[in-house]
């Protein structure tokens, strides 16, 4: 845990001292050293500027994101009780895609907001697309995961035939839409930061003192009652805070997918199944592996790649690693 | 006589107002061994299910003569362990054994100093301490069965509700499994409810056993006055010889039609 903290603040201040603008990594060692410890800044203030209102911000919310994801895609494996569960199973990402989509489409030039639309439209909208599955789960009258899984594939679904309609009669717009689905986090800022840290926080808590009685649903229903829990109450808080998190991220830095999903297998088989470790270390693996993978996505190229892209490119062969290192013991 | 453990009154359960099991009335003392058995579909399971309070159910239920314990209450007096127990594949014996301390921990709270020396104990009763650090996954089909036992021990509760525990098991697997419930039971006091598919393991473990056949009670008492060639004949639609073993013990044997 210690050492996973070690390597999330190295990763952290490595990917700061790389960057567009050839600072060059010493000045800024120099510059970081400096603010810790008071001494003189070693730069001007328009480079002092790009590190501390670019790069800085824009680790940070990497940071945030792929903490979000990673443990939301962990809580989502354990309550499901499936490993290729990932955060955005019950209509977040198709929520969000649609509202974002409605968004580009009927307000196409907007400024003066305080928080852009179309993060606030991809936050109300994740939330709305899980909500909704959820409603239908219940009226549906089931208790257990199966009909929630299936009103959550029927809202995707839904919710994603909607968006590529609207798409469909809006051509001009695709680009844009298309952009922000496949993930970025080219314009993030401390108010990116701002926005996101508060739920990914509040998650991160509820998350950290749930994972034991998530370990306790991992047993069924039936067991998790007779040692005396309410399996649904619990559904609902974990899923609630997952769902959140994965919100906010959304919000920010449109979909990255499989961090979801990687990196909480990537800790399962390296330290094992407890949700007692998976949480956490999910939570600091995420954020060191989308700290690396932006970095890659803004200075791998001379323009940036999409973050999403990255993570898959990044993120598949690594897993194949993992998986055959420890030969799929601890599936 | 010794106080009740467990006291049902005109029980009914069953899966969403359907009745499967109902008017079921039967008395377990403190430290006995009640045995429930009958055909498939009978309703064993399901009447287990409501006394441990995983299914609804209705009538009364009284442990240790109290009928309105809190789901928490309830889980500090009896350990259940189903027919199919759910493993986490990936979890070590001893994470797996430490959530049965959940009724005894706040919440949110983790486990201290004593819930870890009460998991240590029942991993060495139940002779599973080699296998502490090892995964699920790797165990046999018989050190799986001891491990969900110690999981239901470790709540530490006066009462056992265990659903087939000798599934799959060979038949000294399974013998070997029922010693230590019997050993544990006689020395803690325990006692144990158990639905048992296996007559002759019935009639030799238990003090007294229940018969439900198509979801009522066929018949109640000690192994002897329930296990007839008749009723077993009558109720299994099967053809048995009841026999008493040269060391005194009741055996329900199977026999060719016609033969």
């Amino acid at each position: 845990m210690l050492l996973g903290l070690v390597v999330l603040v190295v990763v952290a201040v490595l990917s700061v001292l790389v960057g567009a603008g050839d600072l060059g990594w010493q000045r800024v060692l120099k510059e970081i050293v400096a603010q810790v410890t008071g001494g003189r800044s070693p730069l001007s203030g328009r480079e002092a500027a790009i590190i501390w209102q670019l790069r800085v911000p824009r680790v940070v919310l990497a940071g945030l994101v792929g903490a979000a994801l990673a443990s939301s895609g962990a809580t989502f494996q354990g309550v499901f009780r499936n490993p290729l569960a990932d955060p955005y199973l019950l209509g977040a990402a198709a929520g969000a895609g649609m509202a974002a989509t409605m968004v580009v489409v009927l307000l196409p030039a907007t400024t003066g907001w305080v928080i852009g639309p179309l993060p606030l439209a991809a936050f109300a909208g994740a939330l709305g697309g899980v909500g909704l599955s959820w409603a239908l789960g219940r009226s549906s009258g089931g208790t257990g995961t199966a009909t929630l899984l299936l009103a959550g594939v029927a809202v995707a679904s839904f919710l994603t035939a909607v968006q590529t309609f609207v798409q469909q009669l809006n051509t001009d717009t695709i680009k844009q839409v298309y952009t922000w689905m496949l993930g970025g986090l080219n314009i993030s800022g401390w108010r990116e930061v701002w926005i996101a840290l508060p739920y990914v926080a509040a998650a991160a808590v509820v998350l950290c003192l749930c994972a034991r009685l998530l370990d306790v649903l991992t047993l069924g229903d039936a067991e998790a009652t007779s040692l005396g829990l309410r399996p649904g109450r619990i559904r609902l808080l974990l899923l609630a805070a997952a769902s959140l998190a994965t919100a906010a991220a959304v919000a920010v830095s449109g979909l990255i997918g499989f961090v979801g999903i990687v990196v909480p297998h990537v800790v399962r088989m390296l330290f094992g199944a407890s949700y007692r470790v998976v949480i956490p270390l999910s939570l600091i693996g995420g954020a060191s592996f989308l700290i690396v993978a932006d970095l890659v996505a803004r200075t791998a190229l001379p323009g940036e790649l999409p973050l999403g892209v990255v993570t898959a490119f990044a993120g598949a062969p690594f897993f194949v690693l993992v998986l055959r290192s420890v030969k799929g013991r601890a599936l | 006589m010794k106080p009740l453990a467990l006291r049902l009154r005109d029980v009914h359960a069953g899966y969403s107002g359907d009745p499967v099991v109902q008017g079921v009335d039967v008395d377990v003392p403190e430290g006995g061994w009640l045995a429930i058995v009958g055909p498939n579909g009978a309703g064993k399971s399901t009447l287990l299910k409501a006394v441990a309070g995983v299914l609804p159910g209705g009538g009364e239920i009284l442990i240790h003569g109290q009928s309105s314990l809190s789901r928490k209450e309830k889980a500090r007096q009896l350990g259940y362990a189903p027919q199919d127990p759910v493993l986490p594949e990936g979890l070590t014996v001893t994470d797996y054994v430490l959530l049965g301390r959940t009724p005894h921990l706040g919440t949110l709270a983790r486990e201290g100093a004593r819930d870890l020396s009460i998991v240590d104990d029942v991993l060495s009763r139940l002779d599973l301490e080699a296998l502490a650090g090892r995964t699920l996954r790797t165990l046999s089909g018989g050190e799986r069965q001891r491990a969900v036992l110690a999981r239901v021990l470790a709540q530490r509760t006066t009462l056992l509700l265990l659903d087939e525990p000798t599934t799959g098991l060979d038949i000294g697997h399974a013998q070997a499994l029922l010693e230590l419930i019997d050993r544990l039971r006689r020395e803690d006091g325990t006692t144990v409810v158990s639905t048992l598919h296996d007559l002759t393991f019935a009639a030799q473990y238990a003090e007294q056993l229940l018969l439900l056949d198509g979801g009522r009670v066929a018949a109640s008492g000690t192994p002897s006055e329930v296990l007839t060639s008749a009723r077993v004949e009558q109720h299994y639609a099967a053809d048995v010889e009841v026999l008493t073993s040269t060391r005194g013990h009741l055996a329900v044997v199977p026999v060719r039609p016609g033969s």
